[in-house]
Parts: C-alpha cells; sequence; structure tokens
C-alpha cells in the first residue's frame, strides 16, 4: 500500500527532518512510526499525503507517486493532523459536510455518509452543536469520522490521542480497531506512547533524529532483547556488570548510572543465583525488579533513551499542554 | 467549480451566523456617516462640487470605506484558518488551490455587495441625495470590483506572512493610508500637489471615484478610466492571489 524509498526532507539546507528512511506498509495492516518529539513522524506523515515535498527520495502511496500525481494520492488517503483542523464556528455536522463536498460526493451518498461516520465515532446526537462546545476527546473522534469520510483506502493519524486522558484514549482505540478490522482500511499512525503503539500496531518502526532504527511487529522486537528484563539496583554498577556478564544465559547487560539490566531467559528462576554471585563478589543489591520486556524497553534498547524520559524537557512538557489545551 | 461553491458556502455560513461581525461591519460606516457627515456638513465646507453637500459627497467614500476594511479582512481571514489548523484540511483536499482562492474571493465579494447596498439605504435614510437610482445600481460594478480587488490583495499578504503580528501591520501601515488617501473623506483636486501625486497611487481612488461618478453624479476623472485602471488592478490582485497562494504549505 505503501512504499518508501530512501525519503529526505531537509528544511532550510540544513535540519534533516527525515533523513533517508526506507518503509513498506502491506494493506489492511496498522503501521505505527514511534518516536520522541522531534523524530520527523510528523514530517514523514506530510511528505506521504503531499502536504509538503520530499527533499529527496521517492514515496507511493495507493501505487501512486506522491511526487507526481498528489491529486490522486489525496483522493485515496484520509489523514488526521497532529493538531487539531476543525472549523468550530461550524456544527459537527457542517465539518463533515465541507468535507464530503470538498471530495465531490453526490448529495444522497454524502447525507448517507455522514451519519454512517458520526454513528461509527458515537457522536450522531452532537452532529448539530457547534465544534466550539465539543470537549477534546469528542473533536477527535470528530476529526476521525472526517478522514473516514471518502472511503480512504489509507488512514493517516498523526498522534491521534496526544493530550487526551486514559479513558478517551480507549475509546479511541477501539474506533481505530473497529474501521481497521470492519473496513480493512490501512492505518499509519504514529505516537509517542509505547502502550498505544503496543494496543494497536501490527508492525512498528522506531524513528529518531529523522532515521527508522528498526521495523518489526511489537513482539518480535521484544522477544529480539533476549528474554525477561532483570534491573538491579546498586553501589557500583560497571562492576556488577561485569560479574554479570560471565553468568550462562545472560544475553545482554546495559550498565545505568547506579543500576545494571539484563536481559536473559526465565530470569525468575534464576535470581537466586544471580544474587549469591553477586554477594561473593561483595555487591550490596539494594533492590531487583524483574519484568517481561516492554516496547520501552526496545525503545531505550535502540536509541539508549527513554522516550519520555521524567524530566522531559521544559519545553516539550509546556508544548504538550498547550495542545491539551488547545483541544478543549 | 463545485470547490468553489463549497469554499464560497462556508463563508457564507459564517457570515450569517456571525451577527456581531455583521453589525460591527455597519456600525463604523453609519457613525462615520452621522458623526462625521453631519459634523462637517453643518460647517458648511467648501470646495465640493456644486450643489453637493458633504453628506452627499461622503457617501459613496464610506460605502468604498467598508469595502476595503471588510474586503482585506476577508482575505487575509486564512491566516485565521492557518492558525486555527483548518487550512490543513482545505489543502489536503483533492482540489485545485486556485479554486480555494476564487472561492474565498467570490464569498468576499458577495458580502461586500450586501453590505454596501445596506450601507446605501443607510445614506438614504439619512437624506443623501442619489443622482439617478440607475446610477447607484450600476454601482454594484465597483462594488465588485472593489471587493474583489482586496481580498485578493488580502489572500497575498495572508500567504507572505505567517502569523497575527504581520496582520496589525497591514492594517495600520497599509489599510489606513489607502482609505485616507483615496479621497473617501476630502477632494483630492485641492490637495499640494505631491501629495494627491501619490493618490493616483492608491487603488481605492478610482474606486470611490467611480461609486461617487455614478451615485451623486459627479466625479474627478471619467467614470469609464476609473473603471478601466481598477478593473486592471482587480485583474493583477486575483492573479497575485492566485500565484502566492499557490506556493504556500501548511
Ligand atoms: N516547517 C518546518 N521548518 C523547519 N523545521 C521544521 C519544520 N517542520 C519540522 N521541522 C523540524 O523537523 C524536525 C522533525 O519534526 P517533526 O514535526 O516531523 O517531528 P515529530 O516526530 O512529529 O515530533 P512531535 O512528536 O513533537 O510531533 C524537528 O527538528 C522540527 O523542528
Ligand atoms: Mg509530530
Amino acid at each position: 500500500m505503501i512504499e518508501v524509498r530512501d525519503l529526505s526532507k531537509v528544511f532550510n539546507g540544513r535540519i534533516k527532518a527525515v533523513d533517508g528512511i526506507d518503509v513498506e506498509v502491506r494493506s489492511g495492516e496498522i503501521f505505527g512510526l514511534l518516536g520522541p518529539n522531534g523524530a520527523g513522524k510528523t514530517t514523514t506523515i506530510r511528505m506521504l499525503a503531499t502536504m509538503t515535498k520530499p527533499t529527496s527520495g521517492q514515496a507511493m502511496v495507493c501505487g501512486i507517486d506522491v511526487a507526481k500525481d498528489p491529486d490522486s494520492v489525496r483522493r485515496c488517503i484520509g489523514i488526521v493532523f497532529q493538531d487539531p483542523a476543525l472549523d468550530d464556528q461550524l456544527t459537527g455536522g457542517e465539518n463533515l459536510d465541507f468535507h464530503a463536498r470538498m471530495y465531490g460526493m453526490p448529495r444522497k451518498e454524502r447525507e448517507e455518509r455522514i451519519n454512517e461516520v458520526l454513528r461509527l465515532v458515537e457522536l450522531s446526537d452532537r452532529a448539530d452543536e457547534l465544534v466550539e462546545k465539543y470537549s477534546g476527546g469528542m473533536k477527535r473522534r470528530l476529526e476521525i469520522a472526517r478522514g473516514l469520510m471518502h472511503r480512504p483506502k489509507v488512514l493517516f493519524l498523526d498522534e491521534p490521542t496526544l493530550g487526551l486522558d486514559a479513558q478517551t484514549r480507549r475509546i479511541i482505540w477501539d474506533h481505530i480497531m473497529k474501521l481497521n478490522s470492519a473496513y480493512n482500511i490501512t492505518v499509519i499512525l504514529t505516537t509517542h506512547y509505547m502502550e498505544e503503539a503496543d494496543f494497536l500496531c501490527k508492525r512498528v518502526a522506531i524513528i529518531d533524529h529523522g532515521k527508522i532504527l528498526a521495523i518489526d511487529t511489537p513482539e518480535n522486537m521484544k522477544r529480539s532483547l533476549g528474554g525477561d528484563l532483570i534491573t538491579l539496583k546498586v553501589k557500583d554498577a560497571a562492576k556488577t556488570a561485569s560479574i554479570v556478564r560471565s553468568i550462562k544465559g545472560v544475553k545482554q547487560v546495559k550498565r545505568h548510572d547506579n543500576s545494571v539490566s539484563i536481559a536473559m531467559a526465565n530470569a525468575g528462576s534464576r535470581i537466586p543465583e544471580l544474587l549469591k554471585k553477586a554477594e561473593s563478589a561483595g555487591i550490596e543489591v539494594e533492590s531487583i525488579d524483574l519484568h517481561k520486556p516492554t516496547l520501552e524497553d526496545v525503545f531505550i534498547h535502540f536509541t539508549g533513551k527513554r522516550i519520555r524520559d521524567q524530566e522531559a524537557n521544559a519545553g516539550d512538557r509546556l508544548r504538550e499542554r498547550m495542545r491539551a489545551r488547545n483541544r478543549r | 467549480m463545485n470547490a468553489i461553491y463549497v469554499i464560497w458556502l462556508r463563508e457564507m455560513k459564517k457570515y450569517v451566523r456571525n451577527r456581531s461581525r455583521l453589525v460591527g461591519n455597519l456600525a463604523m460606516p453609519f457613525f462615520f456617516l452621522t458623526f462625521l457627515g453631519m459634523g462637517f456638513n453643518s460647517m458648511g465646507i467648501t470646495g465640493l462640487p456644486e450643489g453637493i453637500s458633504y453628506l452627499d459627497f461622503l457617501a459613496p467614500g464610506i460605502v468604498a470605506m467598508s469595502l476595503l476594511f471588510s474586503s482585506m479582512f476577508a482575505g487575509v481571514s486564512i491566516l485565521w484558518d492557518r492558525q486555527f489548523g483548518f487550512l490543513k484540511e482545505i489543502m489536503v483536499a483533492p482540489v485545485s488551490r486556485t479554486s480555494i482562492v476564487i472561492g474565498r474571493i467570490f464569498a468576499g465579494m458577495t458580502s461586500g455587495v450586501i453590505q454596501a447596498f445596506l450601507i446605501l439605504a443607510i445614506c438614504m435614510l439619512l437624506g443623501v441625495r442619489i443622482a439617478n437610482p440607475l446610477g447607484a445600481v450600476a454601482s454594484i460594478i465597483f462594488i465588485v470590483l472593489i471587493a474583489m480587488s482586496f481580498v485578493g490583495l488580502g489572500i497575498s499578504l495572508a500567504s507572505k506572512i505567517e502569523d497575527m503580528h504581520g496582520f496589525q501591520l497591514i492594517m495600520n501601515f497599509l489599510v489606513m493610508p489607502t482609505f485616507l488617501l483615496s479621497g473617501a473623506l476630502f477632494p483630492l483636486d485641492k490637495l499640494p500637489a505631491w501629495l494627491a501625486g501619490i493618490t493616483y497611487f492608491d487603488p481605492l481612488t478610482y474606486g470611490v471615484d467611480g461609486l461617487r461618478g455614478l451615485i451623486i453624479g459627479t466625479s474627478h476623472l471619467p467614470v469609464v478610466l476609473d473603471f478601466c485602471i481598477l478593473g486592471c488592478f482587480c485583474a493583477a490582485m486575483i492573479l497575485l492571489a492566485r500565484h502566492l497562494f499557490n506556493k504556500t504549505e501548511v
């Protein structure tokens, strides 16, 4: 459905927002672009949706080259932008009506379709209210409904749940799953929520600094780390790491400031052995944590950082709050 | 074709719905006519064409003024769509940029015509003497040209500036001089030569003059000449708007 070859976008001749990515998305798939702020997710989507021209490389969407025939690509895709893109001086129904007319849908089909998508996102009873009066989640659902109006084959969702609360997020996830299975729409979504990528996506690409670091199913990615993850909190991380490395069955060892994370199969039954070794080497273990690997761990593995650090820089957090507010 | 209508329809829905803008657009001309018009009227201004009161003289100028302001605003309001993200929704649709521009120009023109005739009605209520009813009806030609010109200019500017600060600059440094130098408030032929020279570069001068010729039956230049110059300016603005808007990205 989508084929991307060596696609790049350079802004102002120096900012490499997207740096030679190759991706293939199959028909009917939910595909995720997972990456931190500024990774190049939105820029990638914008190129695929013909909103901005690639600096180099090629992108085929629905079998059409985005640079050669943008109009045909536009007919084939639907998109929900990262930032709100509704006219809040119009009602929900009018926003959908505008969209349908822009896509040249005849009157009868238009009316039927508006009712259909409104039902799908459970907004039928609010259709005649000004969008101004909608909550953030309702606006997002309306935008998703709008993206579906003209029956696109491919739907782009740029951070569909950014700034929404957990409950609303779940509702939107359900809608996305429903459309994918009921209408076989190919969905490409970007997110920096790990759970979202894990829950929704058949395959995920991890993107950072404009480059794709890995593409696979979430399961395979987690498995590739080599079993369960043990985190030991210790004073002397360097010494611990070197001792742990010599233990049989340990797949990977990562040293942090005052902890060591270890990937190994059946980690639970190996903890006593691990502790014994540590004790005999004179290492004091302060605490121990054992868990199945998550996408977060995968992400740390590939990028060397957490996607949303607790100490996320203030600018980013401010930006998110602003966005969340705009949604309201 | 269809897209032009859809864009137009959206603008009209919002225009009709936005009562305060509608009233606001009529309030300023009304104040100008009553307070400024009546004020100077009673002073007995000299230098006006024979048999024309200041209020008569002012009326076409105020029609032009309201068209200038509301049309510029209609064009520049693309900035609001950009700000609120709706421009992305418009731009990702499979329609040509040109039809988006034309739709907006037509919408600005429609509301301009409605507004201009409402103001003309107010003028008549205030006792402005219309020279010839047919002429007043024919003034729609100038009303349309003024509206389309400045919506076009507004779109062009909005395609070039990114934010709201630019909007303030435009209003202060472009719209106000255009209005004041157009001869809407005073006759241009008594101005010092250097200033009179500048007024000939103000496109609204020809709009005001044309309206005056048709509505109160006296003009500085031949109305046909006004028409030709304003027509050329209008065409240029539409082409410019199309060109610049085609190049914008959202
Ligand atoms: N129009 C632009 N002009 C200049 N630089 C840009 C522009 N758009 C994006 N960038 C830069 O390109 C990089 C990638 O931005 P992009 O919006 O694609 O990131 P993202 O992955 O969507 O991030 P986020 O999670 O914050 O939405 C950033 O460094 C950004 O500053
Ligand atoms: Mg983004």
